[in-house]
């Protein structure tokens, strides 16, 4: 009969704390600016604890916290190392939510703007150069992106959560948009005669 | 995801799609956009002297369900006065397109463009800014 580990054991046994933030977990400062190459070592060092090999003879609730182990851990390395996510987790860690979901009022300019962009990208195929005007709009898209982040920097270490929280909302708009760049490009190098 | 017919009828022929004159003081321009799915709405209401909804215009940059649920809402408003526009709710529009509850934000995002169009008109009215906008008192 299998009864649970504790809590206690399921930190003493490999120490990996399921309970830990991500930031604690990688042993680094919580803070927009990472060190992402002392992440990606953290995150090999990490995996080599929870290695499936070393829980041969473990029992299934061991090997069952050990899956979870590794899932929260992957989690917390792809929530590190990119950008917008490590915002994201940031502000929730300041109990901030993004509210992409319900909260629809943004800046209309702002708004305005993003229409224009979504225009250029969706009259790009039948313009004489359709991967120019992407590329156009892709630079746009990437100038816009870098003020966000310097943005995001500096509103959350001076522990603006506010403006913070309204960098991170207009960054997602953006990262939207380079998404359909390139799922575009791709279809237009794919399905070219 | 299945879409339901509804849905699919109003994104292969979008009702009213274009754009009104947004400096025509008859005309309340709605801009809202919903950052999880990057979706930005543009709603325009046409409002004769006598405060009827007499035409409406939408673009919409989304998936099916926010561009149905946009076009719908133009189908909606036509000869309805302010309040009674004021008064749908995204459930309504969320009903008759048997949106899946995922896409419920999708006619969230409508019923907030509906507001902020009546906002526009209002303010361009010299009416309180804040004057509710759905009725409710």
């Amino acid at each position: 009969m299998e009864t649970e580990v504790t809590s206690q054991e399921k930190v003493s046994d490999s120490g990996i704390d399921l309970s830990a933030d991500y930031f604690a977990l990688f042993a680094i400062e919580p803070g927009f600016e990472v060190d992402l190459v002392h992440v990606s070592r953290q995150y090999r060092h990490l995996q080599g604890l929870l290695h499936p090999d070393r829980h041969t003879t473990a029992s299934a609730a061991q090997r069952r916290w050990s899956m979870q182990a590794s899932s929260f851990v992957n989690d917390a390395h792809d929530t590190l190392r990119k950008p917008l996510r490590r915002a994201v987790y940031l502000l929730s860690l300041a109990g901030i939510s993004t509210d992409e979901e319900t909260d629809t009022q943004m800046d209309p300019m702002f708004l305005m703007e993003q229409m224009e962009l979504r225009e250029a990208i969706e009259s790009a195929p039948s313009a004489n150069d359709p991967h120019a005007v992407l590329l156009d709009v892709r630079g746009q898209l990437s100038r816009a992106m870098s003020a966000e982040q310097v943005s995001f920097a500096e509103a959350s270490a001076a522990h603006d959560w506010s403006a913070a929280r309204d960098t991170v909302r207009r960054w997602q708009f953006l990262d939207k948009l380079g998404r359909e760049i390139s799922d575009l490009e791709a279809h237009l190098d794919g399905d070219a005669p | 995801m299945a879409y339901s017919d509804k849905v699919l009828d109003h994104y292969e022929n979008p009702r009213n799609v274009g754009v009104l004159d947004k400096d025509d003081p008859n005309v309340g321009t709605g801009m809202v956009g919903a950052p999880a799915c990057g979706d930005v709405m543009r709603l325009q209401l046409k409002v004769t002297d006598d405060g009827i909804i007499e035409d409406a215009k939408f673009k919409t940059y989304g998936c099916g369900s926010a561009i149905a649920s946009s076009s719908l809402v133009t189908e909606m408003v036509k000869g309805k006065t302010i309040d009674e526009v004021a008064a749908i709710k995204n459930k309504d529009i969320a009903d008759e397109l048997a949106l899946p509850p995922v896409k419920i934000h999708c006619s969230v995002l409508a019923e907030d463009a509906i507001a902020a169009a009546i906002a526009d008109i209002r303010a361009k009215r010299g009416e309180s800014a804040d004057a509710p906008v759905a009725a409710a008192s």
